[in-house]
């Protein structure tokens, strides 16, 4: 039988497709899968309840951690968020057209900068300058300044994507209007794009909760709920960088729950982010 | 009114100060990295192996390693995701239940940590597979990683070519495959090539996928099967782990930097070509 | 409720379309339309826009086939075969099936390659076949005084007129029997249009021809067959079918006449 090669490419396409598409659920199926015993064994209360970190003697309590990864996140994000959005307001009102130019090119690079030159730097440059303040130098502190660094860029790209985006009818009538520059962009460019505003900070928080070699290279990574910035912490992910290599049977289970953790924070951002995009749609 | 005029001069001097520190700090970790890295690299850096954990030697087999875990990487995503994307735009099975599901995992797919990344390449490649800490391992979990990227930037270029090109073909009689592969594809080349070094920028810069599923072993590596360093793990293994291995870990930063900043250069080298002569070949 | 007109049958058809309808998701195009095109005649298409006249046309060389949201229903016999039957291939429908589309659409490849790109595809290889194909169908086109020494560069560096003649030249290289053409003058000037518009003329002689016009006078001009299509209610219908002339001279359907004469569309 001849058969027609545009099948045969539809039908190729769509098993490449469907590889791409079911990654995703493998993932999760995964990590569910290694998660699993120790989740039947101790159950989901263990990892918030126990009195302490203990892997190797049943004991999970995972909070210390969880509630690092959330300060650094936080603190990365009230820094990066009105730095990323006044970034993105020079590049689109303020600079002339060659410097906004440079200074997205610039933005690009800094997004392309590897984690791990990142955290070499703070290790290298910020810990110690912090320690000169109040030692040890690692700290929540020094890891909300390097994610910040990590995710101004991004913050800063899709927020001057959307005010390139805000009708130039909005601007140019408001200007008509004797409103000054800075009226203009706080009372018009700002809600107009305030959609895409917010998809970059929660793009961008999902970025902060997920890295992991800066904030491992310059927190300190001592499993305590930190009581000031100058405390050292440990966040859930570098949690898992630094154990995973000689963790065994429940211990690794463990660290997999902390990894389910993290996912399905990620996939909870990445649905609300859909949702602000749709209802941006419909009422932008 | 007066007022209201400092009040917009002192907005905009703030607005300027922002872009101005921000590209200070950007100057002071490149030029921190390069002022204490350049001096490191010289052929022997390039070319010899590590000694006493990378105190001393050079990063040989980890620049070869990394090359492995990229071909390997690139070698798996780059079918993967033009497939994805050729499905997504030729096939316009973008508005149905199937295109919507893709799309859906897609962003999600690209919103996933690295570390997770590195936890499933574990369970899957190195457990179930298998094929244990190795340059396989890795370069997998990678695939998977600059996947949604990947397919992204090849959508784009599909859907720059002309709709007219595509009636045109079939009027003539000409099938989807010939099409696509006489016409569609080359016209959407500029777009692969962005996405293929995308994928490499982004590949090559990764560590934390790599530290459980591609592995620490820093000697040459001589198969796909054995374990292999990557330059971003000898970063941090020198930095971290080793004491006195700053002065390495610079030279091999120096390295890595450099790399990236070639691939951007190329990258937007691609970007200029392709709108001058899109049309034109 | 279509006006034929009784002298239509004196020519044998070469395409009959029965009840054909096409809807695109929810919105339907056209409806129940029955047309027959009688062969190596012009058939103009005409009708104001939205009444579904370009659509129809894709149907003829199953090009609707690229839109998935697209349903068709009905029969569209060529030389008595209906071309929906699963069983069609359409690679060699399409080649007996040619189309002219309202935008020049040359592929960025060479005069040449534009050319060689169907033939190599439909098996013809042969060298000296190729060249001797391509002078001919340049020729015809009028193209090949103008092009013969630049036949390796770019298509689209030729201008908008010479490359709608090129893309004739790429449909006439096929040797199709049915050539469609979508309003192939309105993206071209005056002049060009007069080129293009002798070109249809002296191919109606060996080709049956289906052209979709707004233009009525190039409709008088250069076909032999009219159809009117109008849209009613957004869906299009068939309204009156005549030779050329009695159609312009004779409408019979008031629609027609009003269309005519200037007064409606």
């Amino acid at each position: 039988m001849h058969l027609n090669p545009d099948l045969i490419l539809l039908w190729l396409v769509r098993g490449l497709g469907t590889i791409s598409a079911i990654l995703v659920l493998l993932i999760l199926l995964f990590l569910f899968k290694e998660a699993f015993p120790v989740l039947r064994e101790v159950g989901i209360g263990a990892f918030f309840f126990d009195a302490v970190w203990q892997p190797t003697k049943g004991k999970f309590n995972l909070l210390p951690m969880i509630l690092g990864t959330l300060w650094t996140t936080l603190g990365a994000m009230i820094l990066a968020t009105p730095l990323g959005i006044l970034s993105a307001i020079f590049c689109q009102f303020y600079a002339p057209d060659f410097l906004a130019k440079l200074y997205r090119r610039l933005l690009e690079l800094l997004a392309g900068i590897p984690s791990v030159v990142y955290g070499f730097w703070g290790l290298l440059v910020l810990v110690p300058m912090i320690n000169r303040i109040q030692p040890p130098g690692a700290s929540v502190l020094a890891g909300i300044l390097i994610l910040t660094l990590m995710i101004l860029p991004t913050i800063a790209l899709i927020a001057d994507a959307s005010f390139a985006k805000v009708p130039t009818s909005y601007l140019t009538g408001s200007q008509a209007l004797g409103i000054s520059q800075w009226g203009m962009v706080w009372g018009v460019a700002v809600p107009a794009a305030k959609s895409g505003l917010m998809t970059a900070g929660i793009l961008a928080t999902g970025r902060a909760l997920g890295e992991t070699m800066a904030v491992l290279m310059v927190c300190g990574n001592v499993v305590k709920t930190p009581t000031g910035l100058f405390d050292p912490v440990r966040t859930l992910t570098a949690n898992i960088a630094l154990e995973m290599a000689y963790a065994l049977g429940d211990h690794r289970s463990a660290l997999f729950v902390s990894g389910l953790m993290l996912m399905v924070v990620v996939i909870g951002l990445i649905a609300v982010a859909e949702w602000v995009v749709a209802e941006g749609k419909n009422y932008g | 009114m007066v007022k209201q005029k400092w009040g917009d001069r002192l907005g905009t001097g703030f607005i300027w100060a922002i872009p101005l520190t921000i590209t200070a700090i950007f100057l002071w970790i490149i030029g921190d990295v390069f002022w204490h890295g350049l001096g490191q690299i010289n052929w022997q850096f390039l070319f010899t192996a590590p000694i006493d954990a990378g105190r001393s030697g050079g990063i040989a087999p980890i620049l070869v390693s990394t090359a492995w875990i990229l071909l390997i990487c690139m070698g798996v995503s780059l079918p993967l995701g033009i497939g994805t994307a050729v499905l997504l735009v030729e096939f316009s099975d973008i508005k149905t239940g199937f295109g919507q599901l893709i799309r859906r995992s897609l962003d999600t797919l690209a919103g996933v940590p690295s570390i997770v990344f590195g936890l499933f390449g574990n369970a899957l490649f190195v457990k179930v597979f298998g094929l244990g800490f190795s340059i396989l391992s890795g370069g997998l979990t990678l695939a998977c990683m600059v996947l949604p990227l990947l397919i992204r930037s090849t959508e784009e270029g599909l859907r720059a070519v002309p709709q007219s090109y595509r009636l045109g073909a079939a009027s003539l009689g000409i099938s989807q495959t010939k099409t696509l592969w006489h016409l569609i594809l080359p016209a959407a080349m500029p777009g692969f090539v962005a996405g293929f070094v995308l994928g490499i920028g982004r590949a090559i810069a990764e560590t934390a996928a790599l530290i459980f599923t591609s592995g620490y072993v820093d000697r040459m590596p001589s198969s796909w099967l054995d374990s292999g360093r990557s330059l971003s793990i000898h970063i941090y293994d020198l930095a971290m782990n080793i004491s006195n291995g700053n002065a390495n870990a610079y030279g091999t930063a120096t390295v890595l930097i450099t790399l990236l900043l070639m691939i951007n250069a190329l990258t937007s080298w691609i970007g200029a070509t392709w709108t001058n002569h899109h049309f034109k070949f | 409720m279509t006006t034929f007109h009784p002298k239509n049958t004196i020519h044998p058809t070469a395409i009959r379309t029965e009840n054909l309808s096409l809807s695109y998701d929810q919105k339907i195009a056209f409806q129940d339309i029955s047309l027959p095109i009688p062969a190596q005649k012009i058939t103009a298409i005409v009708g104001p826009s939205g009444s579904g006249k370009s659509s129809f046309l894709t149907c003829l060389n199953r090009l609707t086939d690229l839109t998935q949201q697209c349903r068709v229903s009905g029969k569209v016999y060529l030389a008595g075969k209906n071309i929906f039957d699963p069983k069609i291939d359409v690679i060699a429908l399409r080649r007996r099936v040619g189309m002219l589309f309202q935008q020049p659409n040359p592929f960025p490849f060479s005069i040449y390659k534009n050319l060689v790109f169907p033939l190599k595809e439909h098996g013809i290889t042969d060298r000296s076949h190729v060249e001797y194909l391509i002078e001919e169908s340049l020729t015809a086109v009028g193209l090949w005084d103008e092009v013969k020494d630049r036949l390796k560069s770019s298509a689209l560096r030729l201008s908008g007129g010479q490359q709608q003649r090129l893309c004739l030249a790429r449909t006439l290289v096929l040797k199709p029997e049915v050539i469609l053409m979508d309003e192939p003058c309105s993206a071209l000037d005056p002049i060009s249009t007069g080129v293009i518009e002798d070109l249809i003329k002296d191919l109606g002689d060996r080709h049956t021809i289906v052209i979709v016009t707004h233009n009525l006078a190039q409709a008088k001009r250069i076909s032999h067959q009219t159809a009117l299509f109008w849209s009613q209610k957004n869906v299009g219908h068939l309204i009156e079918v005549a030779p050329t002339q009695d159609f312009f001279q004779h409408p019979v359907n008031p629609l027609t006449q009003a269309y005519v004469t200037g007064l409606k569309g």
